[in-house]
């Protein structure tokens, strides 16, 4: 039989009696549409789930291009308005520039071995995290469970959200 | 600092629970390491795992990312999971004797 001692490496201190309670449990709320932010919420979903915490996605608003079949390996990188993309804003509204941004910014990406967006998607799924489509927003834009890729597990209201989401950190995106 | 007392044999891991040296591991090691870690008996698949991430290591000097494990190993995501259950880039790096990996993905 093994036996495990585990110390504080500074003075002895049981560690599980210092160390805080770890997450067990997050809801990731992804409400907007260009691929910078959307990404983050998905790398901090699968990061999750990497830890062994249980991992929810819901997407909202324009968020939902993330998980519309059609919409979602077309996500754009927006050079408009954001002063640390380091473009001024009439340059960044030029044709092409947001094109360009995004050939860029998928090229990064995929050096750091992060996968496209249907592809993390598929991935995520996969890990066991659950995803989820806003109700609201799917009745406001017409849209209808044909409409998403099939690793959406269902489209729910906010209580539905709320109550799948207990014990749960939430982190809106 | 974390010891394992192992009959009259102590193998020190670091402060995240991996081996603090490297050279500790051996394949009973390895056994010992996942019965700790409840991931239960070793199958070949788990080795195939194992195996991997130890040469991957040894080219590249971190842990594969999960992306490239599932392309490369030939396991998928889903079986990943349910082989190192609660986080299998950690749990696998454990059992294989490597340090925690640095990659986010």
């Amino acid at each position: 039989m093994t036996t495990f001692v585990t110390q504080d490496k500074k003075n002895g201190e049981r560690e599980q009696e210092s160390a805080a309670k770890p997450i067990e449990k997050v809801s990731i709320i992804i409400s907007k549409g260009s691929l910078e932010e959307v990404y983050p919420g998905l790398i901090m979903a699968n990061g999750a789930r990497m830890e062994g915490i249980e991992a929810t996605i819901f997407f909202t608003f324009f968020g939902l291009d993330a998980i519309i079949d059609n919409r979602m390996d077309k996500l754009k990188v927006a050079t408009v308005g954001n002063p640390a993309m380091h473009i001024p804003t009439m340059v960044g509204g030029l044709p092409g520039m947001s094109a360009f941004a995004t050939k860029k910014m998928k090229k990064e990406i995929e050096k750091l071995d992060i996968p496209p967006v249907r592809e993390f998607i598929e991935m995520i799924h996969d890990t066991g995290a659950e995803i989820y489509a806003c109700r609201a927003t799917v009745d406001m834009f017409h849209l209808d469970e044909r409409d998403f890729c099939e690793q959406v597990d269902g489209i729910i209201s906010v209580g539905e959200f709320y109550e799948k989401s207990a014990g749960a950190e939430i982190i809106f995106t | 600092m974390t010891t394992e007392a192992k009959n009259d044999k102590t193998v020190v891991l670091d402060q995240d629970g991996h081996l603090a040296n490297r050279e500790d591991w051996n394949e009973e090691l390895a056994q010992e390491l996942a019965y700790h870690e409840n991931i239960g008996e070793l199958t070949d698949r788990h080795w195939e795992v194992i195996n991997y991430i130890r040469d991957e290591f040894d080219k590249k000097g971190d842990a594969p990312s999960i992306r490239k494990l599932t392309k490369e190993s030939g396991v998928s995501t889903k079986e990943l999971y349910k082989l190192f259950p609660k986080g299998p880039a950690k749990k696998a790096a454990k059992v294989a004797g490597l340090p925690k990996p640095k990659g986010c993905i």
